[in-house]
């Protein structure tokens, strides 16, 4: 997993609420074989709609989503995440997300970043026009008009962020434990330690 | 050392701690996965990207179910015959080359192993009594049934099972199912899970693993306890359990994974530990009466929308909760219902015996005493047998079996998942039923606009003599 200790650039304003994971990535792109490639289907009927900011190229490969309340919310397909990296989208604002889409974006190094609504409507319309800036280390979302909010992120989560740390990598440093577990059971329970077919 | 009386579940857990965190989620190790092609392709993708191995190939068993065709896959030449959907041939190539590139063994679409993950688990003795068990699907928890701690899992955590044989995990409530009494003529396993289900609710084991006590399940055969342990999922627990007893190593015993020699009396001699000590307790508890169970069946999009077969399809005034009896006006307005009608008056189009939950050989044994010297009705238009593997397909064979169903003017196929879930080309049409031995009612599960109706084996192949819901006790006798 890349590291991510700042993020900086375009923002989508798009500002939408409950926007579940069916809008995020639709039903008939779960029969995919990679990660890759979903930022195609990403907000597929919205793209639709005319005037949309995923259309826009003025938002093209924007690294910043910002978005309205219960973002995520629905189905826990974790492609949602996928598609949102394909386009581009390293870091999501808003004012709260499913706890399921936010465990599945940290899960693939997403920064989900949780703001008051005021502070959502002020980035909506700096978005327009100007960058924003996002900087994990010291937890705050600026702007180039001096506005600054600063928001919560778990201790734990931010260190993996930070470190480029993902659960299997960090599950695979613990493997002297995990080896001396299965020495352990070899002894133990040699029938599960086990699984291979007797001549 | 003394120790507190513990739980089947407790006793398994604690065997498989690797770590325990400060919050008290614990590593835990996974003794058995089996992948199939749907959820896995992403994760092979992640090691491949992060140059990772799979930890213990050794360990994880691969083959391909969901997305198969139920129709022959060669042609006689023994070359394949593509699948149509090119998402599906993908998906199936993909763990074609993903197993032998990780050291996995592999299990082809057309060997004589091949059939549901759950059912070739416990069927190749893969799946243990006392181990720890996952997979990406959430039927897992059929192999409970052996009492095997056993849940479905997400892609993500595919890849973690992959590269270390572990997942973190936080313990689990335990909920008792005790199922007493004497069980009547024409009650399978499938009603008793169904009526459990309607009893306690979809949301009932919600955060519980259940286990299933008393003597209904002590003298049901393992098949049936698979049955019963499959659709903990649907009454909202991750998994279920029964306790292993001689009657599960009888099961075990010569199976081609299982233990040998010194191993397996090793394994026995664990295994009998392994049952819920006296005193222990389970955080919530049910008790029902065996002899309350009738055949059942369901009426509505939510799996708890049980009723014996002899009731009537329910009002939404008949709820007192206010969400479920709008649940209820949508899910009657869905099947077409009308309520007052009476189960056995309900018309099926379509005929769908197998899934991991119904598909083993008694099941397909149970189907074909129905079928026998019957026909299916004339209203039927689709009624298909799928064995849950090539196992079950060649048992059934060899008694005949396919012989009676194809008699019956039912379809005998290759195994696969089917119709349980509307991933392949085996769906029911928009509008129309289908008495189906699987496990979920969902709104558009078998295909777009698909009506369910769950009930056993038995009871399916009833129906589709009949053309209609049917008591499988009310069959004129064949003479
Ligand atoms: S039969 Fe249905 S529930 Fe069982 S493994 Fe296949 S899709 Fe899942």
């Amino acid at each position: 997993m890349q590291p991510i200790s700042h993020v900086a650039g375009k923002a989508i304003p798009f500002g939408r609420k409950n926007v579940d994971t069916d809008v995020i990535i639709p039903a008939h792109w779960l029969k995919t074989i990679t990660r890759e490639g979903l930022g195609k289907g990403a907000f597929e009927a919205v793209k639709k709609e005319p005037g949309n900011v995923f259309t826009d190229e003025t938002w093209a490969g924007a690294p910043i989503l910002v978005a309205g309340d219960n973002f995520g919310c629905g189905s826990s397909r974790e492609h949602a995440a996928w598609a949102l990296l394909d386009m581009g989208v390293t870091c999501v604002i808003a004012p709260s997300f499913s706890d399921i889409f936010s465990g599945n974006a940290f899960k693939n190094g997403i920064l989900t970043v949780a703001l008051p609504q005021e502070a959502i409507d002020r980035l909506m319309d700096v978005a327009r026009e100007h960058p924003i800036d996002v900087d994990l280390d010291t937890q705050t979302v600026t702007t180039p008009f001096q506005d600054r909010f600063t928001f919560e992120i778990d201790a734990f989560r931010k260190h993996c962020l930070l470190n480029g740390l993902d659960e299997v990598g960090l599950t695979m440093a613990q493997g002297d434990a995990i080896g001396s577990y299965e020495a352990k059971a070899k002894d133990a329970l040699p029938f599960l330690a086990q699984a291979t077919v007797a001549a | 050392m003394t120790t507190a009386p513990r739980t089947l579940y407790q006793k398994i857990w604690d065997a498989h701690v690797v770590d325990t965190r400060d919050d008290g989620t614990c590593l835990i190790y996974i003794d058995r996965h089996i992948v199939h092609e749907v959820t896995s392709p992403q994760a092979f993708e992640s090691l491949r990207a992060a140059g990772r191995p799979v930890r213990r190939p050794d360990l994880t068993l691969a083959v391909p179910d969901h997305n198969l065709p139920t129709t022959a896959r060669r042609d006689s030449a023994g070359n394949r015959i593509p699948i149509a959907d090119p998402q599906s041939a993908q998906q199936l190539e993909a763990l074609e080359r993903n197993a032998p590139a990780f050291g996995i063994r592999y299990i082809g679409d057309a060997d004589p192993e091949q059939g549901i993950v759950h059912v070739i688990g416990p069927e190749q003795g893969f799946s243990l009594p006392g181990a720890t068990i996952v997979c990406g699907d959430s039927h897992t928890a059929c192999n409970g049934g052996l009492g095997a701690l056993a849940f479905g899992i997400g892609t993500s955590e595919v890849e973690h099972v992959l590269a270390t044989q572990t997942l973190l995990l936080k313990q689990s409530k335990t909920f008792e199912v005790r199922v007493e009494g004497t069980l009547g003529a024409g009650v399978t396993p499938k009603d008793v899970i169904l009526h459990v289900i309607g009893v306690i609710g979809t949301a009932g084991g919600t955060g519980y693993v259940i286990e299933y006590t008393g003597n209904v399940f002590r003298e049901m055969s393992v098949e049936g306890r698979l049955t019963v342990s499959n659709m903990s999922i649907e009454a909202g627990a991750r998994a279920g359990l029964v306790a292993p007893d001689e009657t599960t190593f009888e099961y075990v015993k010569g199976r081609p994974y299982a233990p040998k020699g010194e191993d397996w009396d090793k394994a026995v001699a664990w295994w009998k530990s392994l049952a819920t000590d006296e005193g222990a307790t389970y955080d919530k508890s049910v008790f029902i009466r065996a002899e309350d169970i009738q055949p059942t069946v369901t009426w509505g999009t939510s799996p708890e929308d049980t009723s014996g077969i002899g009731g009537v399809v329910p009002a939404p005034e008949d709820f007192a909760d206010a969400s479920k009896r709008d649940a209820v006006k949508h899910s009657l307005e869905y099947m077409g219902l009308t309520p007052g009608t009476r189960l056995t008056d309900v018309e099926v189009q379509n005929i769908f015996i197998g899934s991991c939950t119904n598909s083993r050989i008694e099941d397909i044994r149970a189907a074909a005493e129905v079928l026998k010297g019957r026909r299916k009705a004339g209203n039927v238009k689709w009624a298909i047998v799928v064995p849950g593997s090539g196992l079950v397909k060649a048992q059934a064979e060899a008694e005949g079996l396919d012989k009676i169903i194809m008699d019956a003017g039912l379809e005998w196929r290759e195994p696969g998942c089917s119709a349980c879930l509307a991933m392949n080309p085996d769906k029911v049409p928009a509008g129309e039923r289908c008495a189906s031995t699987s496990n979920r009612n969902f709104t558009g599960r078998q295909g777009p606009g698909s009506r369910t109706h769950l009930m056993s084996p038995a009871m399916a192949a009833a129906a589709a003599v009949t053309g209609k819901l049917t008591d499988v006790r009310d069959l004129a006798p064949v003479i």
